[in-house]
């Protein structure tokens, strides 16, 4: 009998060696709870994700936009249904993970319980969330558990011209009449914050941030990945004539990065703790639909049961 | 699969993308029945032209052999080299072979 | 001649439009997750179809409207798709009966639309025909797992039927554009895609252990702008930016 220890030292050296680690490897106890937590924080995030954009779609402006805007939000739902498969491959059913979202138990990405208030925001949200998104998507494609790298390659291949619609719809807005301008600018200003949390506290500060590193769940910190993202930005807003709502904001010669300023962390772990401004809606969206299809899946349910009954007596 | 009528058994997908080509496994989903399992794995799996042909199977008809029998299962193909084409040497000059 | 062919344009597209729009309410929200992609795939399946024949229509008129223009621009009166298509999703039965009875009569609509005088209709029909048969499979085999289902999902089944029976007569109207369009060779006839509608929904419905409702009185009114009170409500949200902000590019 081999000792749990040294189970613990191979499945680190395979994980230190770049190795995937497969559903049926034994791995930590902890390993596995950390990517459950974080598999299916990611999927609920995804499928809670599609409320505030869902939003919009009946209100598209034009028919181009709607169709573009259906497909994402389509692409969301399909996003939330290839991490849930991902987290079924590590014991938990689907079931029980949504169960732990409506209970409450379980967090999604707080970003998603701000409001949509213009149309705007669709494009803000395009270029900043999912722009932060796939920061860390793009990290997550090399993650250590294989089903969860494979969603994140097939997610990052179809997120590709989610960032693009998005700063598109900004970049309309920003050539567009004056009204139209003043929305995209109001957008930036209320989704840029909000946008910078979505990548966690600061290294300093996360509770899970070591252990994920130590077993490649995560590959870059925190603040890392948040740095990068507003690079890129800054320059991204400059183009279109947007001002990023940050008065600290300078570049840093010597750095090589932007200087910003500090993030509002209490307004972050409010929003976290359930005071966000629509996080009561979102739930209740959830769980409104969730009860709404009980009946549903249960009646698919009982005609396949019927239906297998049926051919096994002829 | 579970009891709760509520909740549908999962279904392994594999696509084939090409005539010509092995169906690959994509990831799984959630039906009731065969026929619903193929059209979700179509919608779910194929929105971007990714689809020539789709297999689905309950995922509790798949049996997968087991990590700690690799090593006897796989390990022997190691000294085997006389499988691989490389291992023969053939008498300069010959050709198409 | 152009007038009525624009009008049949129109109708055709409108039905499309407004059921995409009806069925997008959904996303985000349907019963379970594969589902909610299923229901956004016929959305957004038809709103592609309704783009075609809208931008056919705008040629057909000659004015220069696009399919924007025609989509966005136009209002309650100026709609003519059938009153099926505008009523409210309800339960889940209510939005999967309401499909299938149009389905049930699109599919067929489709395929002798091949047949048409008017090539661009061939066109967009030989698109619309793979699509419908789609639909109208899928829709089809809800009505059954509803009807074989649970008590409860019969009873939902029966009563969106029984609900929406009303609305059906008027898929078959014969009026004026349609006879005129009729002899042109354009319009395929109506009685053929009755029939067929008849068919597929005897044949589903027994299937599903559902009762068809009995032909009672059937509301018109749709093909003439004549809608029930859930249009307005429609257009008012579907345009409410392109009229807030005139002329502004998106």
């Amino acid at each position: 009998m081999t000792e749990v220890k040294d189970l613990e030292a191979l499945f680190q050296a395979r994980i230190d060696a770049e190795q995937k680690i497969e559903p049926r490897d034994w791995m930590p106890e902890k390993y596995r709870k950390n990517l459950v937590r974080q598999v299916s924080q990611h999927a609920h995030s995804e499928v809670v994700g599609m409320l505030p954009e869902g939003n919009w779609i009946t209100r598209a402006p034009n028919l181009r936009r709607k169709a573009i805007l259906l497909a994402k939000v389509q692409d969301e739902a399909g996003h939330g249904l290839y991490l849930y498969s991902a987290c079924e491959t590590l014991g938990v059913t689907r079931e029980s993970t949504i169960d732990d979202l409506l209970s409450g138990r379980a967090k999604y990405s707080s970003i998603f319980n701000y409001p949509t208030l213009t149309w705007a925001d669709i494009g803000a949200i395009g270029w900043l969330v999912d722009g932060a998104a796939i920061m860390n998507q793009v990290m997550l494609t090399r993650t250590s558990y294989g089903p969860y790298a494979r969603a994140m390659v097939r997610i990052c291949k179809e997120e590709s011209f989610h960032q693009r619609q998005g700063y598109e719809i900004m970049a309309v807005l920003s050539k567009g009449k004056p009204e139209q301008k003043a929305m995209a600018q109001d957008a930036l200003n209320r989704w840029w914050w909000p946008s910078l949390m979505m990548f966690g506290p600061h290294d300093s500060e996360s509770a899970h941030t070591a252990e994920s590193m130590k077993w490649k769940i995560k590959r870059e910190s925190n603040d890392e990945l948040r740095q990068k993202f507003i690079d890129r930005t800054v320059q991204q807003a400059e183009v279109i004539g947007l001002t990023v709502p940050d008065p600290d904001l300078k570049w840093n010669e010597e750095r090589g990065h932007y200087d910003h300023g500090e993030i509002d962390w209490k307004e972050f772990w409010n929003v976290v703790e359930g005071n966000g401004p629509c996080n009561h809606e979102r739930m209740k969206a959830r769980i409104t639909a969730h009860e709404n299809g009980r009946w549903v899946r249960e009646a698919a349910a009982a005609h396949a049961s019927k239906k297998t009954k049926k051919k096994q007596a002829a | 699969m579970s009891d709760n009528p509520n909740n549908w058994p999962l279904w392994e997908v594999f696509i084939q993308s090409k005539r010509g080509l092995e169906h690959k496994h994509v990831g799984s989903l959630h039906a009731a029945d065969a026929e619903m399992a193929i059209e979700n794995a179509r919608d779910v799996y194929t929105r971007r032209q990714e689809g020539n042909s789709i297999w689905v199977v309950k995922a509790e008809h798949i049996h997968a052999s087991l990590p700690e029998d690799a090593e006897s299962l796989f390990d022997p193909a190691d000294d085997k080299v006389y499988r691989h084409p490389t291992f023969y040497t053939m008498p300069e000059g010959a050709k198409y072979i | 001649m152009n007038d009525t062919r624009f009008t049949y344009t129109l109708r055709l597209a409108d039905d499309l439009l407004v059921l995409s729009h009806r069925l997008s309410e959904w996303c985000g929200h349907g019963p379970v997750l594969e589902e909610d992609i299923a229901l956004t795939n016929r959305a957004l399946d038809h709103l592609g179809e309704a783009r075609n024949l809208l931008q056919y229509a705008g040629q057909v008129e000659g004015q220069g409207r696009s399919d924007d223009d025609l989509a966005f621009l136009r209002n309650e009166r100026q709609y003519r798709n059938v009153k099926l298509v505008e009523q409210p999703n309800g339960d889940y039965a209510h939005t999967i009966a309401r499909s299938f009875l149009f389905d049930a009569y699109h599919l067929p609509l489709m395929q002798a639309l091949l047949k048409s005088k008017d090539e661009q209709l061939v066109a967009i029909a030989g698109k619309a025909v793979k699509e419908a048969t789609y639909h109208l499979r899928h829709s089809s085999e809800w009505m059954v797992r509803f009807g074989d289902g649970t008590d409860e999902s019969h009873q939902r089944a029966q009563t969106a039927l029984d609900d929406l029976w009303t609305f059906t007569g008027e898929l078959f109207v014969e009026d004026d554009v349609q006879k005129e369009l009729e002899k042109a060779g354009i319009a395929p006839a109506s009685g053929p895609i009755k029939a067929a509608f008849d068919s597929t929904v005897n044949e589903v419905l027994k299937e599903a252990t559902l009762k068809r409702p009995e032909d009672g009185f059937m509301a018109e009114g749709g093909r003439d702008g004549r809608h029930t009170e859930h249009l307005g409500y429609i257009l008012a949200e579907m345009q409410y930016l392109q009229r807030a902000y005139p002329g502004a590019e998106w």
